[in-house]
C-alpha cells in the first residue's frame, strides 16, 4: 500500500510530507504538522469542528484524504490571526461572546470566514444557513450568528484597509 | 501609586480565555504528544447482553506496531477496585461491581471486552479490528417496566432481580386523605427519553508514567480531575499522593465528564504496565456508547387541587433506567430533584419516590440538570394540565399557587428552605416581553379561521436548587463527597496575582469571573491577575465544577480568600504607617490614614514590602496570600419564567417558533455576559430535548440514533433566538447573594415547548403528547385525537 | 475513525481511470468528492481495496448548453451547480435544489455525478433529475458511451445501470419552458439532515391551470419514484383537482421506517408535500 508524497502549501507556508493514502486530512495537519487548532468532534461529517478552507473554500478535513490535498492551499484556524491580532472575525466571536467551551469555534470561524470572504453582506437567516454543517453544544449558536453579522462590516473594512483603499 | 478605581464586578468584561482559543492555541487533551507515546483501543461488545465465551487477543498481538492486546481477565489483577459509585442512595441497595473491562458477560452495546496498544492511532484501530470474541447472545431488557417483571433477564444475575432501590423522600403532610378528597385530581405519565449528552469534544485521556518514581501525571477530558485522583487511586492502587490529574482545556461536559470512567483506569494501568504514555481518544459514534446517557425516567405525576385550581397536594413516583452499571452518581441523579416536584407553588401535602432499574443499555448519569429538568418538566406540564382541566389560563393558575416573594429563607412544600424569590415578578416581566395578550388573540383568530397552522404558548415558572450543600447534609443522604469548594489568592511581590481555583471550568469562563472578583476585591488590574485550575498538583483543594455550584461555592470560597489577602494586607499597613487598623481607610487595594488621605499604601506596595520582610508586624507571615474554604449552609435556588410561542403545522406535524422569551433570576451577576450565555446555551439544550433529541434503542439492546448523523443535534437553523431578561433577588445562602445559572435554561425549556404544542393541539382534543415533539409524534397525536390524518381543528 | 488500508491512484482522464479501475477489479472504488465513500470508510462498512481518484480530472466539471439541454459534467460540484448562471437560467429546480444538499462544506466537495451514481433513494439530486427526465451519459472503455434515461438508470437501493467498467461522465437536463413551474420541498428535522420525505413537481401551465404535471419522490422506496398516478390525475386538470391527485402520492410507493419516521408518516407526508409541491409549481392563484 505504502506512502504517497503530498505537497501544498498550509497558512501559506509550503509543506512536502509522505502520507499513508488512507490519512485524514484533519490528522496530516494535526499530527502531522502540528495545527493542532481543528478539531475533531464526530466521524460521520456531521459537525464540522474540523472545518478549514482549501483554497479559500470551506472543507470538512475530517472527510478529505491527505493525498486530495495535494497542490491545494490550506488554511487553518493558526493562519487566520494576522501578525498577533486578531482577525476582525476573531475579535467579533470574543466581543459577541460566541463561544465557550471553544472545542467547535475554530471549524465556526473557518465556515464563516469562508462564507464572508464570498458574502460581505449577509443577513441572519443566510448565516444561520450558511452555518448549517457547524454543531455547537455550549451557546445555543445566538451569539455565534451575531458574531459573524458584526464581523462583516469590520471584514470589508480589513479587506479595503489591507487594499489600500480607506476603510469602509 | 493610586489604583484605577474599576468595578469589573457585574460589568460586561470579556473573556480572557478566548484569545487563546479563537487561534488554535487552546490544549484539549487530544492536542498533547509525548515522546513514546502509543495508542489505546478499546473492543467494544455488538451486543446488548451476552455471555463472553471466548476472547482471542493473540491475532491482534501479532499485527505490526501492536505493543499489547489485553483481555478483562488479562486485566483483572490491575484492578485494586471496582470503578466508584459514590452514591449508594439507600441501605438495601443493590450495588453491581463494574470492572474497566468485562469478563464474564457484557451488559450493554459497547461495554468493553479488551484493549489493545499500538504505536499510532491508525493501527491501534486495525488491532482493535482483528481482536476475536466469541459470544454467546443473550436476551435484553431495554424498558424499565419490563425490566421489574417477574421473568425479565437478569442484567446482574447474582442481585436477583433488575430492581436496585426505591428511595422515598418520606412526604410532607397527608397526602392519602389530600388526594382522597380533593375535589380535582389531574393524573399525568410523562417518559422523559434518554439522551446523549453530546459535549463537543469527545473524551480522551494522556497518562505519562514517572521515569523512576512510580508517579503518574493523567490529563483527562474530564470535569472533576480532583475527585479523579482519589477515586482513580483506589481503584489502580496508585498512591493517591503520587497521582497528578490535570483537566487541560475541557471541550463542554454537560455533566458527561462529571465522571469516572473505565479508560481512566485503563490508560492508568496501562501505562504502568508498559512504562510508556498511553493516549485514548474517543471517536464520536463510541462516546455513543461509552460516555452516559441522562434522563430515561418513567414519570407518574399526580396534582390534587381544588376546582378553582388551587394546588393541594402533589405525589410524584418514577421508575428511573439506570442502565447496565452505576456510573459514579447513577443512582442518584432523579434524588436531585426530589424536592422540587411541588414548583414554586404552595401546597399542604407532597410525596415523591422513586425506583432505580437495571437494564441492558449505557449507564445514565448526570446530564445537565439532572434530576431538575425531570421535576421541573412533570409540575409545568401537570400545572399546565391542571389549568386546562378548572378551564383557567395557565398563567393565572401560577399566579394563583406562587409562594409570595420572599428575602429570607423559606420553606417550599417540599420540606426544603429556599433562600430568596419572587416569582410573580419573573412572570409578569416574562408576559410582557412575550406579549401574551397579543399572542392569545392570534391563537384564537387562528382557529376562528381553521388555520391549518395553529399556535400555542407555553409557560414553565421553574425553581431549581443548586449548589448542593451543606456537607453534612449530603452525608445525610449517602453521598460519599462533600458540597465544599476552596480557593487561594496570592499577591507576588510585582503586583501581579495568582489565584487558585478548586473548580474546573469547560467553557464556564472561571479564569474572567473569578479575575473581576478579586480585582475588585484586591484593585488590582484585570489583566494582572492569573487563574490556575483543574491541575491536582497546582490547585490541590477543590471539588471541581457541575450542578452549578463553581460561582455559589467556588466563587464565594474565592471573594473569601480575597477579603482575607486585604485583612492580611491592613495588618501590614496599619504596622507601615503606625497607625490601628480601624484608623485605615480602604477603597481599590488601597489604604489609607483617615483624615491623612495621602499617607497611604497600595496591596502591590505591600506584597513587595511583606517579601522583602524588612519590616513585618510580629506573626505576619512574609507574603500576602490567603485561602479559603466555603461550605455553604443551604442550596442557592435560582428561578425564572420561560414563555416559547410555536406554530404547528398540524398537517405535516412540523412544529416552529416564533417567540421565546426567558426571564432568570440568578442574584447577583458578576459578569452579564457569561449569564446570558449560560442561558442562552441552555435553553438551547433544553429546546434539543424538548424537540430533536431521544437516544433509541431496539428491543435486542442495539442503538439505533448511533450516530450525529440519526441523533438530532440541532444547529443554528433549528434554534431560535431567545429574548432575555432578569429580575435579582439575591441569595440569603452565601455573602455574594449568587446563585447557579449553569443549568436553568435546560431545566425550564422543555415544559415551555411541550405546554405550547399542547397548548396549540389542545383544541383538537390531544392530552397526550411526548417529547421530544417530532412532527411525526405531533402528527400521531392529532391522528390519534381526531381520527383524522390532520388539519385544522 | 481511519479508513482500513487501501490503494490510491490518481486518474488523469476518463479512459485512465477505467484502465485503473480494471486493473484494480471489483474491489476497487472511484473516489469523486467522497462524501459518501469516506465516511462509510472511516466506519469500515466500505474497505476498497483501491481508490481511484477521478476528482483532479478537470474535463469532467462542466455545464454547458445546447438548443434544449443543459449539459453537466459528473465531476462538477454541488456548490457550482448550485452557483451555475446557465443552470439557474435553464433549471432553477437544478440550482435550487443542489443548495439544500448537506452543508456548504459538503457542497464544495461533493458532486452531482457521485450523488448519482451511489444511488441513495434519500438523495435530492436523483429525485430531481429523474422529474427532469435528465438522461446519464456513461462511459466505458475506448470511449464508447450509451446514454441512459433517468427512467432506466435507477435499478434498487444504491444500484445504478453503471457497469463495472463505465463511468458516469456526464447528466443532460432539458430546460425548463416559460410555462413551467417548480418546486422542491424537502422535508427533514434538521437542515444538514436527509430528506425524510422529499417531492420534485415541474407543471406545465397551461390557462391558468395545469397542462401535465411531472412529479418524482425522495426516499419513498428503494430508488427515487415518479407519482405516476397524481401525474396522470394532474394531466389538463385545474387547480382543485390537486388534493384529490396529491392522495395517489403514495401509490406504488415503499418507504421503510427509521427513527424520524414510520412507512405510514412517509406516506401521509408524500400526500401533503405533494399537493404543496404542485400548488408551488403552478404558482399563486
Amino acid at each position: 500500500m505504502g506512502t504517497r508524497r503530498v505537497s501544498l502549501r498550509v497558512n501559506g507556508v509550503p509543506q512536502e510530507a509522505e502520507v499513508e493514502p488512507r490519512t485524514l486530512l484533519v490528522y496530516f495537519l494535526r499530527e502531522g504538522l502540528g495545527l493542532t487548532g481543528t478539531k475533531v468532534g464526530c466521524d460521520t461529517s456531521s459537525c464540522g469542528s474540523c472545518t478549514v478552507l482549501m483554497d479559500g473554500e470551506s472543507v470538512k478535513s475530517c472527510t478529505l484524504l491527505a493525498v486530495q490535498a495535494d497542490g491545494r492551499e490550506v488554511t487553518t484556524i493558526e493562519g487566520v490571526a494576522e501578525g498577533g491580532e486578531l482577525h476582525p472575525l476573531q475579535r467579533a466571536f470574543q466581543e459577541n461572546h460566541g463561544l465557550q467551551c471553544g472545542f467547535c469555534t475554530p471549524g465556526m470561524v473557518m465556515a464563516a470566514l469562508g462564507y464572508l470572504q464570498k458574502n460581505p453582506t449577509p443577513s441572519e437567516e443566510s448565516v444561520r444557513l450558511a452555518l448549517e454543517g457547524n454543531l455547537c453544544r455550549c451557546t445555543g449558536y445566538t451569539n455565534i450568528v451575531r458574531s459573524i453579522l458584526a464581523a462583516a462590516p469590520a471584514m470589508n473594512g480589513h479587506a479595503a484597509a489591507e487594499a489600500g483603499v480607506p476603510g469602509g | 501609586m493610586v489604583q484605577a478605581v474599576q468595578r469589573y464586578v457585574g460589568g460586561r468584561v470579556l473573556r480572557k480565555e478566548d484569545s487563546r482559543l479563537l487561534t488554535g492555541r487552546g490544549r484539549y487533551v487530544d492536542d498533547l504528544a509525548l515522546a513514546g507515546m502509543v495508542w489505546m483501543a478499546v473492543v467494544r461488545s455488538p451486543y446488548a447482553h451476552a455471555r463472553i465465551k471466548a476472547v482471542d487477543v493473540a491475532p491482534a498481538r501479532d499485527m505490526p506496531g501492536v505493543v499489547a492486546a489485553l483481555s478483562g481477565d488479562d486485566l483483572a489483577s490491575e484492578w485494586a477496585g471496582p470503578l466508584p459509585c459514590v452514591w449508594p442512595v439507600t441501605e438495601d441497595i443493590k450495588m453491581p461491581q463494574h470492572w474497566p473491562v468485562a469478563k464474564d458477560k457484557v451488559r450493554y452495546m459497547g461495554d468493553a471486552v479488551a484493549v489493545v496498544v499500538a504505536t499510532s492511532r491508525a493501527l491501534a484501530c486495525d488491532a482493535a479490528e482483528a481482536v476475536q470474541v466469541e459470544y454467546e447472545p443473550l436476551p435484553a431488557v431495554t424498558d424499565v417496566e419490563a425490566a421489574m417483571a417477574e421473568d425479565a433477564p437478569l442484567v446482574h444475575e447474582d442481585l436477583g432481580t433488575n430492581k436496585s432501590f426505591t428511595w422515598s423522600h418520606g412526604g410532607v403532610g397527608d397526602v392519602e386523605g389530600t388526594f382522597a378528597k380533593a375535589p380535582v385530581v389531574v393524573k399525568e405519565r410523562y417518559w422523559h427519553p434518554r439522551l446523549i449528552p453530546n459535549a463537543m469534544e469527545p473524551r480522551g485521556v494522556l497518562v505519562q508514567p514517572g521515569l523512576s518514581q512510580g508517579d503518574f501525571t493523567m490529563w483527562s477530558a474530564t470535569q472533576i480531575p480532583h475527585v479523579a485522583k482519589v477515586t482513580l487511586a483506589m481503584v489502580t492502587g496508585i498512591s493517591e499522593a503520587k497521582l497528578r490529574v490535570v483537566a487541560p482545556e475541557v471541550g463542554g461536559g454537560f455533566g458527561s465528564k462529571l465522571d469516572i470512567y473505565a479508560e481512566e483506569a485503563l490508560c492508568l494501568a496501562l501505562a504502568r504496565r508498559l512504562q510508556r504514555p498511553v493516549k485514548w481518544i474517543e471517536e464520536r459514534s463510541e462516546n455513543y456508547l461509552a460516555t452516559i446517557h441522562g434522563r430515561g425516567v418513567l414519570q407518574d405525576m399526580e396534582l390534587a387541587a381544588t376546582e378553582d385550581g388551587k394546588l393541594l397536594a402533589i405525589r410524584a413516583k418514577l421508575i428511573a433506567d439506570m442502565g447496565a452499571y452505576f456510573q459514579l452518581i447513577t443512582p442518584g441523579i432523579p434524588m436531585l430533584g426530589a424536592w422540587l416536584y411541588g414548583g414554586c407553588y404552595k401546597a399542604d401535602a407532597y410525596w415523591f419516590e422513586y425506583t432505580g432499574v437495571f437494564t441492558n443499555q449505557t449507564p445514565t448519569d448526570a446530564y445537565r440538570g439532572a434530576g431538575r429538568p425531570e421535576a421541573t418538566y412533570a409540575i409545568e406540564r401537570a400545572m399546565d394540565a391542571l389549568a386546562r382541566r378548572v378551564g383557567k389560563d395557565p398563567a393565572e393558575v401560577r399566579r394563583m399557587n406562587f409562594i409570595p416573594p420572599f428575602s429570607e429563607p423559606t420553606a417550599l412544600v417540599t420540606g426544603l428552605q429556599a433562600d430568596s424569590g419572587d416569582y410573580e415578578a419573573t412572570l409578569d416581566r416574562a408576559l410582557e416581553l412575550a406579549g401574551y395578550d397579543e399572542l392569545r388573540k392570534e391563537q384564537k383568530a387562528r382557529l376562528d379561521r381553521k388555520d391549518a397552522k395553529l399556535l400555542g404558548i407555553g409557560i414553565s415558572t421553574y425553581i431549581e436548587n443548586c449548589g448542593w450543600a451543606p456537607s453534612s447534609l449530603l452525608g445525610a443522604i449517602r453521598y460519599a463527597g462533600g458540597g465544599w469548594d476552596s480557593a487561594s489568592v496570592r499577591v507576588l511581590p510585582t503586583g501581579k496575582v495568582e489565584v487558585f481555583t478548586g473548580t474546573s471550568p469547560h467553557g464556564q469562563g472561571h479564569e474572567t469571573t473569578w479575575s473581576q472578583i478579586v480585582a475588585d476585591g484586591l484593585g488590582i488590574p484585570f489583566d494582572d491577575i492569573e487563574v490556575f485550575h483543574g491541575d491536582t498538583a497546582v490547585s490541590p483543594l477543590g471539588f471541581d465544577t457541575y450542578g452549578s455550584r463553581s460561582l455559589a461555592v467556588g466563587g464565594v470560597a474565592l471573594k473569601m480568600a480575597t477579603d482575607k489577602v486585604v485583612d492580611k494586607a491592613r495588618k501590614l499597613a496599619a504596622h507601615e504607617l503606625e497607625v490601628a487598623e480601624v484608623d485605615l481607610d480602604y477603597e481599590s487595594g488601597r489604604f489609607s490614614v483617615k483624615g491623612a488621605p495621602k499617607q497611604a499604601r497600595s496591596i502591590p506596595e505591600l506584597a513587595f514590602t511583606a517579601w522583602q520582610a524588612h519590616n513585618l508586624p510580629p506573626g505576619l507571615d512574609p507574603n500576602l496570600e490567603a485561602s479559603a474554604t466555603f461550605d455553604p449552609p443551604n442550596f442557592t435556588f435560582p428561578s425564572g419564567a420561560h414563555i416559547c410561542a410555536v406554530e404547528v403545522d398540524t398537517e405535516t406535524g412540523k412544529v416552529d417558533f416564533l417567540k421565546y422569551v426567558a426571564v432568570d433570576d440568578c442574584g447577583t451577576v458578576i459578569n452579564p455576559m457569561i449569564v446570558d450565555g449560560q442561558v442562552q446555551g441552555g435553553i438551547a439544550q433544553g429546546i434539543a430535548e424538548a424537540m430533536y433529541e431521544e437516544a433509541i434503542y431496539d428491543e435486542n439492546g442495539i442503538l439505533l440514533t448511533s450516530s450525529m448523523m440519526n441523533y438530532l443535534v440541532p444547529s443554528a437553523v433549528e434554534i431560535p433566538v431567545a429574548t432575555l431578561d432578569r429580575t435579582v433577588t439575591p441569595s440569603s445562602t452565601n455573602s455574594m447573594g449568587v446563585k447557579g445559572i449553569g443549568e436553568a435554561g435546560t431545566i425550564a425549556a422543555p415544559p415551555a415547548v411541550l405546554n405550547a404544542v399542547a397548548d396549540a393541539l389542545s383544541p383538537l382534543g390531544v392530552t397526550d403528547l411526548q417529547m421530544p415533539v417530532s412532527p411525526q409524534r405531533v402528527w400521531h397525536a392529532i391522528k390519534n385525537a381526531t381520527g383524522r390524518n390532520g388539519g385544522p381543528a | 475513525m481511519i479508513p482500513a488500508e487501501f490503494n490510491y491512484e490518481v486518474a488523469d482522464s476518463v479512459d485512465h481511470a477505467l484502465s485503473l479501475l480494471a486493473g484494480y477489479g471489483p474491489e476497487a472504488k472511484l473516489l469523486a468528492g467522497g462524501h459518501s465513500l469516506i465516511p462509510m470508510m472511516k466506519l469500515r462498512f466500505a474497505r476498497p481495496s483501491a481508490l481511484v481518484d477521478i476528482g483532479r480530472i478537470a474535463a469532467l466539471s462542466y455545464v454547458e448548453q445546447d438548443d434544449g439541454h443543459i449539459r453537466i459534467g459528473a465531476g462538477t460540484r454541488h456548490h457550482d451547480v448550485h452557483h451555475s448562471p446557465l443552470i439557474e437560467a435553464g433549471c432553477p429546480l437544478l440550482s435550487f435544489t443542489a443548495g439544500l444538499i448537506g452543508d456548504p462544506q459538503v457542497r464544495h466537495k461533493g458532486t452531482i455525478g457521485g450523488s448519482v451514481a451511489h444511488g441513495d433513494p434519500a438523495s435530492d439530486l436523483p429525485t430531481v433529475l429523474l422529474a427532469l427526465d435528465a438522461e446519464f451519459v456513461l462511459t466505458g472503455s475506448g470511449g464508447a458511451t450509451r446514454v441512459v434515461p433517468a427512467s432506466d438508470f435507477f435499478k434498487g437501493f444504491f444500484e445504478t445501470a453503471i457497469g463495472p467498467e463505465e463511468i458516469l461522465t456526464e447528466i443532460r437536463v432539458p430546460k425548463l419552458g416559460a410555462s413551467s413551474g417548480w418546486s422542491y420541498l424537502k422535508f427533514s428535522r434538521r437542515a444538514q439532515d436527509w430528506a425524510i420525505v422529499g417531492v420534485a413537481a415541474i407543471v406545465e401551465r397551461s390557462n391558468g391551470g395545469i397542462g401535465s404535471a411531472r412529479v418524482a419522490l425522495t426516499n419513498m422506496g428503494a430508488t427515487p419514484l415518479r407519482a405516476s398516478s397524481v401525474e396522470q390525475a394532474l394531466a389538463g386538470a385545474e387547480r382543485d383537482a390537486i388534493p384529490a391527485a396529491a392522495a395517489m402520492a403514495p401509490e406504488g410507493t415503499s418507504p421503510t421506517s427509521d427513527t424520524n419516521a414510520g412507512a405510514n408518516y412517509r406516506r401521509h407526508l408524500a400526500d401533503v408535500l405533494v399537493g404543496r409541491a404542485v400548488e408551488e409549481a403552478l404558482g399563486g392563484p
